[in-house]
């Protein structure tokens, strides 16, 4: 998915300083708009996407959203296997066949997927057999592993979101925390304990800066905070890539711009012992959901947070100052995809490479979405993602269905949800159309 | 246009409309003969909107039938209302501020000549003939954004005549214009009935019904609940309207001020333009007293206020509550040295209306003692607070639970009272109180008002209601393009203040009033 966002540099180490330089021009020009009308209507623009998105969404349609891109990512899977087609173009001869072998076709990727996500029978008969008994939690700490990350970036987009700010800087933001993590895990040495909880909290302070830098921006100047996310995330893609090709970051003696690894202290420890990847990243993912929970329902900054994304101008009249707000929303915003990038820095790579962004922070969007911007939601979609990324993986590697089959499954997640009325419409659900009733009545004359 | 003296009957037969489970329009019978003005009165949601838009074409009705001359038509849209001769002008304007009258009135129906250009030629023809002809007095060529509201109100009338309508639908045409310019409407409407046209006159204003309407039709709860004669009184209508006796005037005692409590001296406001919109104002208010500031909309009353909340920059002069200075201070901060604020636009900046009921009673309390320490909000003082305002102020809802922008406007509003006037006040501004608000709400916020000033609260009031600002106010400063015009006592006649307002007395203010 993010491919086009890792910019023309790839990896050639020519390109290293150039791109750095670049963007500051296209950061400055939002800041022309007057930052009052400009704010308000982002805002505005935010929320109403978002109310969009939240009220048009019950349960239910989220619900049938997931069902409807499982079952057309079924049709997918079965209609992209050559077995498929070569059956289907028998099909007035064998009828039958053509049915059986498309059923069966998506029969066994989804059951692969399972058994990559969830529980794969295999392993119970296997550990009778002194096979490992850490192998039957495999795929459940797969998905746990795969979830770690989005639940924190999710986390960091959904809570952006209260407060009517679109964050597509999860990206920058991670790389911001796994470059601080990554870096207090290598080049400085201390003892156990200390160095994890160090390097986290260095990750979330470097996801701070990125983060906060933007909610800045948007303070001081009213730049809009959908471009300058963007901007810097392409500074911090090729920030890192610059890093590592200087000598404090690069490992001595190998050919790539890869950083040494962390230290063994600074690792995130193995919850279920060494065989099961599942780390102490799960349990920070899930101590930041409850967190956020509180923050959001039971501070003061919390209700200044939603205040000010649901009206800003009330929130001004209120004596609360949005401009303040939105710094520190995407200060702790930045922290929370900082932790994001420690998690994988610590808990599953242990080494920086330029592409250790994947598509976290993207992907952290459509979590948001899905998750209808709450905390809880935001594990829940996680997981579900997480789940779809483990199992996509064993997917591919038992029945040769390209791994790809799981992003097209969550784009078309993401799709139902963005579109409540179109689920509606497939499952005859009642629709709530008293909005548009009322947008009829401010029509007037040129009707 | 030779079918405009044709005289049309207009007659809805038990037209019901639903939403769901809520019942706008409830078997309504109303009948308008041709030339004649028609009022309908009722509260706001009593359902005078739906009915006109069911008429306007804008919406269908579940049951009943309209019948012109005792034809049964059906509207499907406006344009098809507009065919048969029935003209809208809403409430809100529908006009584009950079075009001129004759490009506005002309827009929908351009003519165009062979070669497909605009015939402007024709327009401004039309405009000059219609002016002429109904005394409407409108110079075809002067961009509409330089138009003050009231000749705008006849553009949007110009328009409704140069589609021919038969009918003119006026809804609440008063709300926006001085006294001078309410007048000057009616007598326009006259005109129009002398040649023949009906005008259905929606209102709920009670004087002006009783001035200009021949006759009047009451609607209450999507129900027609009366047809009271032009003559019948204040009290009648009123009751007809809300359902109950109304105390049309508040019951208060002569103000016993004190010390000053608010003091603004040589205030300067500037637009984002640079233009003074607040322009050298000095007033002060004490405690005890309410002073009220008429004026029509625009003349730099909302920056005032807003001003004095610290919610626009000052650009000179200076604000002192209880002798602290305030001259640009922090919202914040003005609100915690004890002034509370009901701002002008109640949805846009008064409540959030995707919040609870409970949330929005503390909306600017909520970091204060005794509903939060530190961080942490204490949720249970929050919610018992809520319970108690919800019963105290008469808030008509389920439970504080419930999401505020499902309220009706006067609940929303007196969810703003409650908050605002339910701690400690020294000062009270109050920008347009009860905007939109009907005869109850009215009613309930007025008394809790004077109540504040009997405390001792200083309260300063800005409203384009001079039935409000003499209904309320101790003394009565009329401010025209961000000056005071003039500082009066509140036995002055509504004539002066009219002119005041219309920026014909120049400042020649009497040494002010000192209340006894």
């Amino acid at each position: 998915m993010s491919e086009n966002l890792t910019g023309p540099g790839g990896n050639g180490p020519e390109h290293k300083a150039g791109p750095v330089e670049g963007p500051p021009g296209a950061e400055g020009s939002p800041g022309d708009t007057g930052p009052d009308a400009a704010t308000a209507a982002q805002a505005n623009v935010a929320t109403s996407l978002l109310n969009a998105v939240l009220e048009g969404n019950s349960a239910v349609v989220t619900f049938l959203a997931i069902v409807t891109a499982i079952i057309i990512g079924g049709l997918l899977i079965a209609f992209s296997s050559p077995t498929v087609l070569h059956a289907w173009s028998h099909l007035f001869s064998a009828p039958g066949a053509a049915f059986s072998t498309a059923w069966a076709v998506a029969a066994s990727a989804f059951s692969a997927m399972l058994e990559g996500a969830i529980f794969n029978p295999h392993t119970i008969s296997a550990a009778f057999h002194g096979g490992s008994i850490a192998a039957i939690f495999n795929p459940l700490s797969e998905t746990a592993v795969n979830a770690t990350p989005l639940i924190l970036s999710g986390l960091a987009v959904a809570l952006a979101f209260r407060a009517g700010l679109f964050n597509i800087g999860a990206t920058g933001q991670f790389i911001g925390g796994a470059m601080i993590a990554g870096w207090i895990g290598f080049a400085v040495h201390m003892p156990m304990i200390l160095h994890v909880v160090v390097a986290v909290i260095g990750g979330f302070i470097g996801g701070s800066i990125t983060g906060g830098f933007v909610g800045f921006m948007k303070a001081r100047t009213g730049a809009h905070e959908v471009i300058v996310t963007i901007m810097l995330n392409y500074v911090m893609e090729f920030l890192i890539l610059f890093l590592l090709g200087l000598a404090v970051f690069r490992a001595p003696g190998l050919p790539n711009p890869v950083s040494p690894p962390v230290d063994n202290n600074a690792m995130l420890p193995h919850l279920a012992g060494a065989t099961l990847r599942i780390n102490a990243g799960f349990l920070v993912a899930l101590a930041a959901a409850l967190a956020v929970g509180w923050l959001l329902n039971r501070t003061t900054v919390g209700f200044e947070l939603r205040t000010v994304g649901a009206n800003p101008n009330a929130a001004r009249a209120a004596g609360m100052s949005p401009e303040r707000t939105w710094i520190t929303v995407m200060l702790i915003c930045g922290g929370l995809a900082g932790l994001a990038g420690a998690s994988v820095i610590l808990g599953t790579d242990f080494a920086l490479t330029p592409q250790i962004y994947g598509t976290y922070g993207i992907d952290a969007i459509t979590v948001a979405l899905l998750g209808r911007a709450k905390p809880g939601g935001v594990v829940l979609a996680a997981l579900l993602y997480g789940s779809l990324n483990a199992g996509g993986v064993t997917m591919q590697a038992q029945t040769q269905i390209p791994v790809d089959i799981t992003t097209v499954i969550q784009a078309l997640i993401v799709l139902f949800v963005a579109a409540p009325p179109l689920v509606r419409e497939i499952y005859h659900l009642r629709g709530r159309r008293n909005r548009e009733g009322g947008q009829l009545l401010a029509k007037g004359w040129s009707s | 246009m030779s079918g405009w003296e044709v005289a049309l009957q207009l007659e809805l037969r038990g037209i019901t409309k639903r939403f769901g489970s809520l019942v706008a329009n409830d078997g309504i019978d109303l009948t308008v003969e041709s030339g004649e003005i028609h009022a309908l009165l009722g509260e706001n949601g009593a359902g005078k909107s739906t009915l006109m838009n069911v008429l306007y074409g804008l919406l269908q009705p579940d049951q009943g039938q309209i019948l012109l001359d005792g034809e049964p038509v059906e509207f499907h849209n406006p344009r098809e209302a507009l065919a048969a001769g029935i003209g809208m002008v809403h409430q809100h304007f529908m006009l584009v501020p950079v075009f001129t009258v004759a490009e506005n009135v002309m827009l929908g129906v351009e003519r165009t000549s062979v070669l497909g250009l605009l015939n402007r030629r024709r327009a401004r023809q039309d405009v000059l003939e219609l002016s002429s002809k109904y005394g409407l007095a409108i110079d075809p060529d002067v961009l509409v954004e330089n138009l003050p509201v009231g000749i705008q109100q006849r553009v949007e009338i110009v328009k409704a005549l140069h589609r021919e309508a038969s009918i003119v639908i006026l809804d609440e045409p008063t709300a926006v214009l001085t006294p001078g310019e309410t007048n000057e409407l009616f007598r326009i409407m006259r005109e129009l009935q002398a040649s023949g046209k009906s005008i259905i006159f929606i209102s709920h204003k009670l004087k002006e019904v009783q001035e200009i309407a021949d006759r009047i039709t009451v609607i209450r709860r999507g129900k027609v609940v009366g047809a009271p004669p032009p003559t019948a009184t204040d009290e009648e209508l009123a009751s007809l309207m809300v359902g109950r006796a109304v105390e049309l005037t508040v019951h208060k005692e002569p103000a016993h001020p004190r010390e000053v409590t608010l003091e603004v001296e040589d205030l300067r406001v500037e637009s984002a333009g640079g233009r003074a919109v607040v322009d050298g104002i000095s007033l002060e208010v004490r405690s005890g007293e309410i002073v009220g500031i008429a004026g029509v909309q625009g003349n730099g009353q909302t920056e005032l206020c807003e001003a004095i909340m610290g919610l626009l920059p000052v650009k000179s002069g200076s604000i002192i509550v209880a002798g602290q200075d305030l001259t640009g201070a922090r919202t914040r901060v003005v609100l915690e040295s004890g002034v509370s604020y009901i701002p002008e636009d109640r949805q846009e900046d008064g409540i959030v209306e995707s919040f609870s009921l409970a949330d929005n009673l503390v909306l600017d309390v909520y970091n204060r003692a005794p509903f939060a320490s530190g961080l942490a909000l204490h949720i249970d003082t929050i919610r018992e607070s809520a319970a108690k305002h919800m019963d105290e102020y008469d808030i008509r809802a389920t439970s504080i639970d419930m999401t505020v922008g499902t309220l009706s406007g006067g609940n929303q509003q007196k969810v703003i009272v409650a908050r605002e006037l339910g701690r400690e006040v020294r000062l009270l501004v109050a920008n347009q109180p009860t905007r939109g608000l009907d005869v109850g709400s009215i009613e309930f916020v007025h008394s809790r008002l004077v109540a504040a000033r009997d405390q001792g609260t200083a309260v300063l009031i800005c409203s384009t209601e001079l039935d409000e600002i003499f209904a309320l106010a101790d003394r009565i400063i009329v401010m025209y393009e961000g000056r005071i015009a003039g500082i009066r006592p509140p036995t002055v006649s509504i004539e002066e203040i009219g002119l005041l307002m219309a920026g014909a007395g120049s400042d020649d203010s009497v040494p002010e009033a000192q209340p006894a």
